[in-house]
């Protein structure tokens, strides 16, 4: 397919993506990984883009939004909603929980106001679990976009909450 | 090659990153470059030199020296105290894990070392570390003195079980494949380590990425394969860079890619990325990820040896268990053979985590018993607390008490147990752990990674879920214990893969083991462990309290009042039970009661 001259953000995104890891089905699951790494999630527009670019008729190859969305909706490291500017991951995990993680996530459950999966109105935070990151000796965790904190403590939220803009 | 008269080993793990170590790193540079010394000094990043949990930690060569906990300002003072004068820095000399061996670095009582010997010793992001320390000798072994059938015999001789939890002979497995008359066939290596709690495989990878390629390797040899996968889960950024970069030196030394060490054997290898899906560790799941699908388990047979990858034979093991390969070709099944028990041979990695002294990752040799594990090797029970039990085998595994600690590690003797050695996390636990509460939390964790495809797996795990979360807030009734077991039954019976199969199992350790706490939630509506939030309340003992006002100024609810110099006082109506201000109490005037 030729490419328009004038393209949106996300189009020329899913372009280089397709560009990099290829048009085979085992490189569905790297494209819809570097969209979410580079937009923060995967908007509906990246579906149909996803769609109409890998369309191939040579090849017979035809891939449908519903199962770009299956396969997006599938992995928890891919979002198809949009994220607040940071993205705060607690990990949920029993090592984390043993030595403290319930008291960790329910204070910033309660500081923020937020349950599992939401943003902030004023779209600063989301919140969402973790699987183990494997940082066990140092529970409980949190990792706030890529930044790492071990042994967090209840009192320590707020002043680590307060690092972020 | 420069000489030095000193290395300096950094641990950067993701733990003692976070706490600073590249930092570390740098002020070493800067103040070596400062004093003059960067031409006798080297500064290397390496990873696993101690348990990270006192980290940033560093290791000086020769003398090998364990220092632990400096910042970047503490730094100067170091180098010229340890590197200028020649004098130990007390302050941060790790001195609980005496180092035995320099070679091994600080081992544990009772720890063995096979798949971790290099963890820590080495710099994963330079091949020729790994060929100084005899490193890729085993593929030459294996490709000049070796046939493919002499190669499985050796590894099926060793006893070697696939570390990945179900403990399937790894020699069978790669005959299995290799009869299979059809081509080409695939190499995959399950690094989706997925289990809470369980991080030896990252441990590995980040390590001693080599040992794992290796053994690769050597498999594909055996089995005639001419491809592989590392499926890596993408919560290891950092293992993620060390293969790549690993599998590009391996690559340009020409143990990989065509005619390997001038022979007329082909492999390559490449790392696939998971994108966050626990399921994906179970090895069809892994398959269809590597092959771009939603990661759904396929029901077995075809077995992947047979039909895997693309359709074509394909061998599955795990981290560790590719890691072993190059030493047993070495050494020989025989020395690998004369560890363990009469069914389980060699050595096992654990991450020991929960309320110990000294948590962390560990190597043991087979057939050690859960005691020594916990009270020799990991230092026993955190705060003088009483053990109570502990969960082998992660979510899918159980919990053990007190009667199984004398229990021989094996893989026949946990799932007797009713549990199973897993990948190999243990999580322990005291006494102030509530089983049901327990019990809930791992079924919240399969319920959620549920992939959906087979109902009574997706279901299932959502009633019993339901169920122990009834219990935990006070509302269970007669009858519910016999609910979960008989749930419990059906969803283990009829679930397609392992992970519906296996997710009963720690409702089912503890009803059999701690019933009692069960009856007492859902009977006495009381949790005997102080655990279950509806189930407690908190008072203020009005003799102890010095009126400090912590308590109120802390509490996220303002529920407690009270005049500064005068006994405080909790408002029970608002009182959410979150325990900050027990924690925060610098008198212990706040209990807990259920």
């Amino acid at each position: 397919m030729i490419a328009p001259l004038i393209e949106s953000e996300v189009a020329a995104i899913v372009r280089e993506a397709i560009k990099e890891h290829g048009i085979q089905r085992d490189a569905l699951i790297p494209i819809l990984s570097e969209i979410n790494h580079k937009l923060g999630y995967i908007p509906g527009e990246a579906f149909r883009e996803m769609r109409k670019q890998l369309h191939d008729p040579a090849r017979q190859a035809y891939i449908a939004e519903s199962q770009l969305y299956g396969l997006a909706s599938f992995y928890d490291m891919l979002s198809t909603k949009s994220r607040g500017r940071h993205v705060i991951k607690f990990c949920e995990n029993a090592p984390c929980h043993v030595v403290g993680g319930k008291a960790i996530w329910d204070g910033l459950r309660e500081t923020l106001g937020l349950e599992n999966g939401e943003t902030t109105p004023d779209d600063k935070w989301t919140l969402v679990t973790t699987s183990c990151l494997g940082l066990c000796s140092v529970g409980p965790v949190v990792l706030i976009d890529e930044d790492m904190y071990g042994n967090v403590t209840p009192e320590q939220i707020s002043k680590i909450l307060d690092h972020y803009e | 090659m420069a000489f030095y008269r000193s290395h300096v080993l950094v641990c950067i793990d993701p733990e003692c990153l976070a706490k600073g170590a590249h930092e570390i790193v740098d002020a070493l540079q800067d103040e070596f470059v400062a004093q003059g010394l960067i031409d006798e000094i080297q500064v290397l990043e390496t990873s696993r030199i101690g348990g990270c949990s006192g980290g940033p930690e560093m290791m000086v060569y020769p003398e090998g020296f364990h220092y632990h906990g400096m910042t970047a300002d503490d730094i100067p003072f170091l180098v010229e105290e340890h590197f200028l004068k020649g004098r130990i820095v007390e302050r941060f000399r790790e001195v609980s894990k005496p180092i035995v061996d320099e070679e091994l670095g600080p081992l544990r009582p009772k720890e063995v070392r096979i798949v971790l010997r290099n963890c820590g010793q080495i710099d994963p992001n330079n091949i020729e570390d790994y060929l100084a320390i005899d490193g890729y000798q085993a593929l030459g072994k294996a490709l000049f003195e070796m046939t493919p059938e002499k190669v499985i015999d050796e590894v099926l001789n060793s006893g070697l079980r696939g570390r990945g939890g179900a403990g399937f002979p790894a020699g069978r497995k790669w005959r299995l494949t290799r009869q299979v008359n059809d081509n080409p066939k695939y190499m995959v290596c399950n690094a989706d380590e997925g289990d809470p709690g369980a991080f030896m495989n990252r441990r590995v990878l980040e390590g001693d990425p080599h040992s794992v390629i290796e053994g690769m390797i050597i498999g594909a040899y055996a089995i005639g394969a001419s491809y592989g996968y590392i499926y890596c889960r993408a919560e290891y950024p950092v293992a993620v860079d060390t293969l790549n970069i690993a599998i590009k030196q391996a690559r340009e030394f020409g143990f990989l890619g065509n005619n390997i060490f001038g022979t007329d054997f082909n492999f390559d290898l490449e790392v696939r990325v998971g994108a966050g899906a626990f399921v994906c560790g179970e090895e069809t799941a892994l398959m269809a990820s590597i092959m771009g699908k939603r990661g759904e388990p396929n029901p077995r047979p075809p077995f992947p040896s047979v039909k895997g990858v693309w359709g074509k034979p394909t061998n599955n093991n795990n981290v560790e268990t590719y890691s072993n390969v190059p030493q047993i070709i070495s050494k020989g099944a025989a020395w690998y053979a004369s560890m363990g028990t009469e069914r389980s041979k060699g050595t096992k990695t654990f991450a020991v985590g929960g309320n110990v002294v000294k948590p962390g990752l560990i190597e043991v040799p087979m057939g050690i018993t859960l005691r020594e594990i916990i009270f020799e090797v990991a230092g026993g029970i955190k705060d003088g607390k009483k053990y109570k039990a502990v969960q082998t085998g992660g979510p899918m595994g159980g919990c053990l008490t007190e009667e199984h600690l004398d229990l021989p590690l094996d893989y026949e003797a946990l799932s007797q147990a009713g549990s199973m050695m897993g990948s190999g996390g243990l999580v322990v636990m005291d006494e102030n752990s509530c089983m049901v509460d327990i019990a809930r939390f791992f079924m919240d964790f399969t319920q959620a990674e549920s992939c959906g495809k087979c109902t009574p797996c997706r279901v299932g795990t959502r009633r019993i879920l339901e169920l122990l979360q009834k219990i935990c807030d006070g509302k269970g009734q007669d009858g519910d214990i016999e609910r979960l077991e008989n749930l419990c039954y059906e969803v283990s019976r009829n679930s397609l893969c392992g992970l519906g199969q296996g997710a009963p199992n720690p409702v089912l350790s503890t009803l059999k083991h701690f019933r009692h706490e069960y009856e007492a939630h859902i009977y006495e509506k009381r949790c005997p462990a102080k655990v279950c939030r509806p189930l407690i309340h908190l008072t203020i003992q009005t003799p102890v309290c010095t009126g400090c006002t912590v308590c109120s100024r802390n509490c996220p609810v303002n529920a407690i009042s009270g005049e500064r110099r005068q006994a405080h006082l909790i408002d029970q109506a608002a009182c959410i039970r979150c325990g900050i201000c027990v924690q925060v109490c610098n008198f212990n005037a706040i209990s807990v009661e259920s």
